[in-house]
């Protein structure tokens, strides 16, 4: 089993953190995992990207020329990465970013409004958790509980508040999917 | 029967290789007599540079760490840095202190390193044969400006010992030379406060010596000196450039 | 923990007792200067100097070396070039540092992709002199962790600086990592050769310049007895699925673990291939090779670079064996799939045996 996904959007959509919190569980859960995020001149300008494999056996080659998944937070990500998403696999589109649908036909789509969760949720800050929780309960990578463990081992420094909306973020984005599928 | 001179203690029982009449043997001496008379042979490690003075090591009888060319600021930097407690000195000449090594030199000062560098000013690149130095004057004929040195086409003579004093880092900085009996006793005081200065954990201290090289020069060790006085001091004058260290 | 290759080595040096950092900012391991700029403020011992070039840290790496005190110092490729002064200082005053190659694509500015161009340059000294340094090529996070403690420990053992080859990938790539427990500085033993003023002592020299020539030639030579001792010594490789394979891929770091992922697609297939994995590149683990040549016919050598360590590998084996080449310089990361294609390929047009 070898599984890698895509995290792609502009640059404060915390893009970096959620393919991080995926790794991390997922480490936890005992895969093997990489994170690589695109760093220097790529990363000028505002966009944000990283790769995460997830095996549970050595991982070869932490780049994904063909992912399982792709996170596309905006719209250039869909652009960018909807050719090479492996055939069957699945977008996952931030829909109030993302005006426009794939062409493709051999892939899945799904389409979460995150802004407008975050917003009725009263922090637009966490549409990378609802991202995140919805990618989760579609995908099964890593279970919800991993993610919430995962969270509170990376933002233990923060408030119990930001805590608390975060790990609502993931749950709700979870039930995004749930009551759609 | 009194003995009333002799070898300075941080001085080996060597022979100089120097030529008649170069001014590195005074400044070593005096640089010798300071160590002896602060008493910090035990304590001091120098730094010798690429150029004639490269073999200082084998004259002085302390540490001594050979840096390559023109990086003694950072090297003593590292040494400094490692061992705060020490006195570390760099004794560089004007090609490896302010061509070469003009980079290190302005950040150890910049950052105020607590190190003191002997600046030793000649006017020209004596060991590789009489080439122009950074502060060769206009009009001096060297071995690369057979016409003499002109501002055109070499620049000007650098003036390295005032743009370090304009770094906040460095607090004493002061110009001499070793032309004369009564400028060798000032280089040696100079010599004496920049290690105090050092001592007294305030910056970076430098003292910069007009040195006559009569070989590259072609005169004769008179000439050589009495050039210093006449014409180097011109572009050079012998003065205290920066002294926020106080009385020491 | 999960950590970014520039951290595991910037942390795996602090738990060496390395209490002494210099560098000046370039793409792609700037996360090891900034790791080390927190870590080395956080502890009294500390120094971290962000110089005004390579070339001032690699001096300032000369001073502390001097006095005996772990240093490191970490660069990427062009960087490096602005070092190899300072190395070759380094080896001729037989004074040891660990020294950190982030590489990337070039020459030139190149590019920040992760690249191998910088074997040659590493291997053959990279500097101007008669010497060699210590190359050491990890190939997993973990992997960074042990072989930084590793290069501390080699370069005190041999007074010699040890070079880490890295690339962008293994620099930015997070991985989990175990860390071995911290040394403290204090309880490493003391070194008989320092510059610490001559108290109670006589005086001592560090230097590099011999004029002389016989006692010249007496340092080269005291250098190459040292150095024939480190081939003796130090080389490792490391062996994966060898033991029937009619073909082995050589590769270190990054193109090792995309070489390991294509030989598990072939082996699939049905072909007997393994592959070879040089953890320390100078020196080069030659005996091993020349042994493997005794059952492998083949072996492809596949390098992020136009072909540098296929020269070690061709004067290793002596002729034996068919030596195949396969390089993307320039920054470009194959995929498995590409290298498993370039196996294919040549496994059967020599017409190598299947299962």
């Amino acid at each position: 089993m070898l599984i890698k996904t895509i995290f792609s959007g502009f640059g404060g959509q915390g893009v970096l953190m959620m393919g991080y919190i995926l790794a991390l569980s997922a480490m936890r859960d005992g895969m093997h995992v990489t994170y690589l995020p695109a760093y220097g001149a790529e990363v000028r300008g505002g966009t944000a990207n990283c790769t995460v494999s997830i095996s549970d056996e050595e991982i070869a080659s932490p780049v994904a020329s063909s992912p399982d998944y792709v996170i596309a937070m905006n719209k250039p990500s869909l652009i960018k990465y909807e050719g090479q998403i492996k055939a069957k696999g699945t977008i996952f589109l931030n829909s109030d970013l993302v005006d426009i649908d794939p062409e493709r036909e051999d892939i899945s789509v799904f389409k979460i409004p995150a802004n407008t969760i975050a917003k009725e949720l009263g922090n637009e800050r966490v549409i990378n958790m609802i991202m995140l929780g919805a990618v989760s309960a579609w995908t099964k990578i890593t279970s919800l509980d991993s993610l919430m463990n995962g969270l509170t081992e990376v933002i233990k420094t923060k408030s119990s508040k930001q805590m608390g909306i975060n790990k609502k973020g993931l749950e709700i984005g979870a039930e995004y999917v749930l009551r759609g599928a | 029967m009194k003995k009333v001179f002799g070898r300075p203690k941080s001085m080996k029982d060597a022979v100089f290789h120097y030529c008649p009449g170069c001014g590195h043997s005074i400044i070593h001496r005096l640089i010798a007599e300071v160590i002896d008379e602060l008493n910090i042979q035990g304590k001091v490690i120098g730094v010798p540079p690429a150029g004639c003075a490269v073999l200082a090591y084998d004259y002085f009888d302390i540490d001594m760490g050979e840096a390559p060319h023109g990086r003694g600021a950072a090297v003593a930097t590292g040494l400094k840095r490692s061992l705060p407690d020490r006195i570390v000195f760099s004794y560089q000449g004007d090609g490896d202190i302010a061509a070469i090594g003009t980079a290190e030199t302005i950040h150890a000062a910049n950052r105020g390193e607590r190190i003191t560098t002997i600046f030793v000013n000649n006017g020209v690149y004596g060991m590789t044969g009489g080439q122009m130095a950074p502060t060769t004057i206009i009009g001096q004929i060297s071995s690369t400006t057979p016409g003499g040195r002109n501002e055109d086409r070499d620049g000007v003579p650098i003036d390295l010992s005032e743009m370090l004093a304009i770094a906040k880092g460095s607090v004493y900085i002061e110009r001499t030379a070793v032309d004369s009996p009564k400028n060798i006793v000032r280089t040696k005081k100079a010599i004496t406060k920049a290690f105090k200065a050092q001592m007294a954990g305030l910056g970076f201290s430098l003292v910069e010596v007009l040195s006559p090289c009569p070989t590259n020069l072609k005169m004769t060790p008179v000439q050589a000196s009495e050039w210093i006085g006449s014409t180097m001091t011109t572009y050079f004058p012998l003065k205290v450039i920066k002294d926020t260290a106080g009385k020491l | 923990m999960l950590l970014r290759g520039s951290h595991v080595i910037a942390e795996a040096a602090v738990r060496a007792g390395c209490r002494f950092y210099f560098g000046y900012p370039i793409t792609p391991q700037n996360e090891l200067t900034e790791y080390m700029a927190n870590a080395l403020a956080s502890l009294p011992d500390g120094v971290f100097i962000q110089s005004e070039s390579e070339l001032a840290a690699i001096n300032m790496v000369i001073g502390v070396s001097m006095t005996g005190k772990r240093v490191m110092t970490s660069s990427s490729s062009p960087g490096i070039s602005l070092k190899q002064e300072g190395i070759s200082y380094l080896s001729g005053q037989e004074l040891p540092a660990v020294i950190i190659n982030t590489m990337r694509g070039g020459p030139g500015l190149g590019n920040i992709a992760p690249a191998q161009g910088d074997y040659l340059q590493a291997t053959r000294g990279g500097g101007h002199g008669d010497y060699r340094t210590i190359v050491l090529a990890p190939g997993s996070g973990q992997e960074l962790a042990d072989i930084t403690r590793m290069a501390f420990e080699y370069a005190d053992r041999y007074r010699i600086p040890v070079i880490i080859l890295g690339d962008g990938m293994m620099g930015q790539m997070m991985e989990p990592v175990e860390f071995p427990d911290p040394i403290d500085p204090k309880s490493l033993p003391p070194k008989p050769w320092v510059l610490d003023g001559a108290e109670g002592r006589p005086s001592r020299i560090i230097k590099s310049l011999i004029l002389d020539t016989s006692a010249m030639e007496e340092h080269n030579w005291k250098l190459f007895r040292k150095y024939e001792a480190i081939s003796r010594e130090v080389p490792e490789m490391e062996q994966f699925l060898t033991d029937d394979a009619h073909l082995a891929v050589i590769a270190y770091g990054t193109a090792s673990r995309i070489a390991k992922g294509a030989i598990k697609r072939v082996r699939e297939m049905g072909l007997k291939v393994g592959l070879l994995r040089p953890k320390t590149l100078w020196p080069f683990p030659k005996r091993i090779l020349l042994q493997m040549s005794r059952t492998i016919s083949d072996f492809l050598v596949f390098e992020m670079s136009a072909g540098q360590m296929l020269e070690d590998v061709k004067l290793s084996l002596e002729g034996r064996g068919r030596i195949h080449f396969y390089g993307r310089p320039g920054g470009i990361i194959s995929t498995p799939d590409e290298i498993a294609k370039v196996i294919n390929n040549i496994y059967f047009k020599e017409g190598l045996e299947r299962e």
